[in-house]
């Protein structure tokens, strides 16, 4: 019995200082002082992290956007509100599923990266020397993954936005022949630029600071084996997709509950 | 050569996130600017506001020229208090304006429509429309037609 309490307390303890860890790292990579060559580094981080990310990206929210407006327009016609079909597909992607799927697809894509890279480095001790050589990792390393990931994240939802609406559209109204007139300004008197839009973006904003910190935490907290690796790369996949899922509820709550 | 081909890459993709924000605002929003500082508030009492929402439309012939921006109930005669915005293009509006609640289509959402009145008097900041009429409540009227069916 006082066993398992210890076990319990020692695990609980660790949880803590995983995350007091967790959350310094943050704060000093995030708010260190920028320096000379910084910037390359950034643009080098935004390209791994940003632009090869797009492909994935710009491929599922085109089917995405298609599947839902394929049916949305089934479920609609049955009752003739086909025209309806824009502002759905618009208000279902903006609120939801452009910053959610961006965010599962981006941990899957773009954290697990993170995490293999940073991983890797630990385990044959190129943080260590780093350190060695008056080179700070969390400055060279952490900072300008997380930087580029707070970057990248928005305008990757902004893009996975665009091309779902377009993917509907073609579906809705070059494919099935829905009235374009009715589609797009159903869908523009629908849309509110914060309501819908501004409130989106926060969302993606918020995804893109958890997964980051995730992928880079787990990677410098790898357990410096092949296994260990495996195991962190893992378990950003997996915390990130459940804490985006979770957070995306509390934060839906928070903007859309007011249910006056 | 290599980090010059990363950083054209990593150009364009900001571009294209900035060219996406644009275009859902201009393109998917519409940019509908409610609530913004040219917008007027009128009242109007109901009698039954039946499933009016904050943010629903205000509409005149069938165009829309404002949001219901607050609902509220006088606690002393049991009526609702509707707030509304109404758009700076159309303002002033007559002084015997008219509000109706309507819905769009048969199971669609309320709105409140506005009939344009003829009178050379108008409507200031914050007043009172007087001549409206309520949301048409499905109940009562199926609850009426009982009632006149069982008296014939």
């Amino acid at each position: 019995m006082i066993a398992l309490v210890r076990a319990l307390g020692i695990r609980t303890l660790d949880r803590l200082a995983s995350l007091g860890d967790a959350s310094m790292m943050w704060v000093i990579a995030m708010f260190g002082l920028p320096r000379r060559g910084d910037f390359a580094l950034l643009v080098r981080q935004i390209y791994h992290v940003g632009v090869l990310s797009l492909v994935i990206i710009v491929l599922s929210a085109f089917s995405i956007g298609a599947v839902i407006a394929l049916q949305f327009y089934t479920q609609l016609s049955r009752f003739g509100a086909e025209d309806a079909v824009g502002l759905g597909l618009a208000l279902v992607l903006l609120r939801e599923l452009g910053p959610v799927v961006t965010a599962l697809l981006f941990a899957g894509r773009a954290g697990s990266e993170i995490t293999a890279e940073i991983g890797l480095m630990k385990s044959t001790e190129q943080l260590s020397s780093m350190e060695m050589m008056g080179v700070d990792p969390l400055h060279r390393i952490v900072a300008p993954r997380l930087w580029a990931g707070l970057l990248c994240m928005p305008l990757l939802a902004a893009i996975f936005n665009v091309v779902a609406i377009y993917g509907g559209s073609v579906v809705a109204v070059q494919w099935l022949g829905s009235d374009p007139g009715s589609f797009w300004a159903g869908m523009q008197d629908a849309v509110e630029l914060w309501e819908d839009v501004g409130k989106g973006s926060i969302k993606s904003v918020v995804f893109a600071v958890v997964v980051t910190w995730i992928a880079v935490y787990q990677g410098y907290d790898t357990v410096p084996t092949a296994e260990g690796i495996g195991l962190a790369t893992t378990r950003t996949v997996v915390m990130s997709s459940v804490m985006v899922l979770a957070l995306d509820f509390l934060l839906t709550l928070g903007m859309y509950g007011d249910f006056k | 050569m290599r980090m010059r081909t990363i950083e054209i890459s990593v150009g364009a993709f900001v571009l294209a996130g900035i060219l996406a924000v644009v275009v859902l605002v201009v393109k998917v929003s519409g940019v509908s600017l409610s609530g913004s500082a040219d917008a007027h508030l009128l009242k109007a009492e109901f009698p039954d506001v039946a499933g009016l929402r904050v943010r629903a439309k205000v509409s005149m012939a069938g165009v829309t020229i404002g949001r219901v921006s607050q609902i509220d109930v006088d606690p002393e005669y049991g009526v609702a208090i509707v707030t509304m915005e109404i758009n700076d293009r159309i303002w002033p509006l007559p002084q015997d304006t008219g509000a109706r609640i309507l819905t769009e289509g048969l199971l669609g959402a309320r709105y409140v429509a506005l009939t344009p009145g003829a009178d050379t008097e108008m409507l200031k900041e914050g007043d009172f429309i007087t001549d409206t009429q309520g949301a048409l409540v499905l109940e009562n009227l199926i609850g009426d037609f009982i009632t006149r069916l069982g008296g014939s």
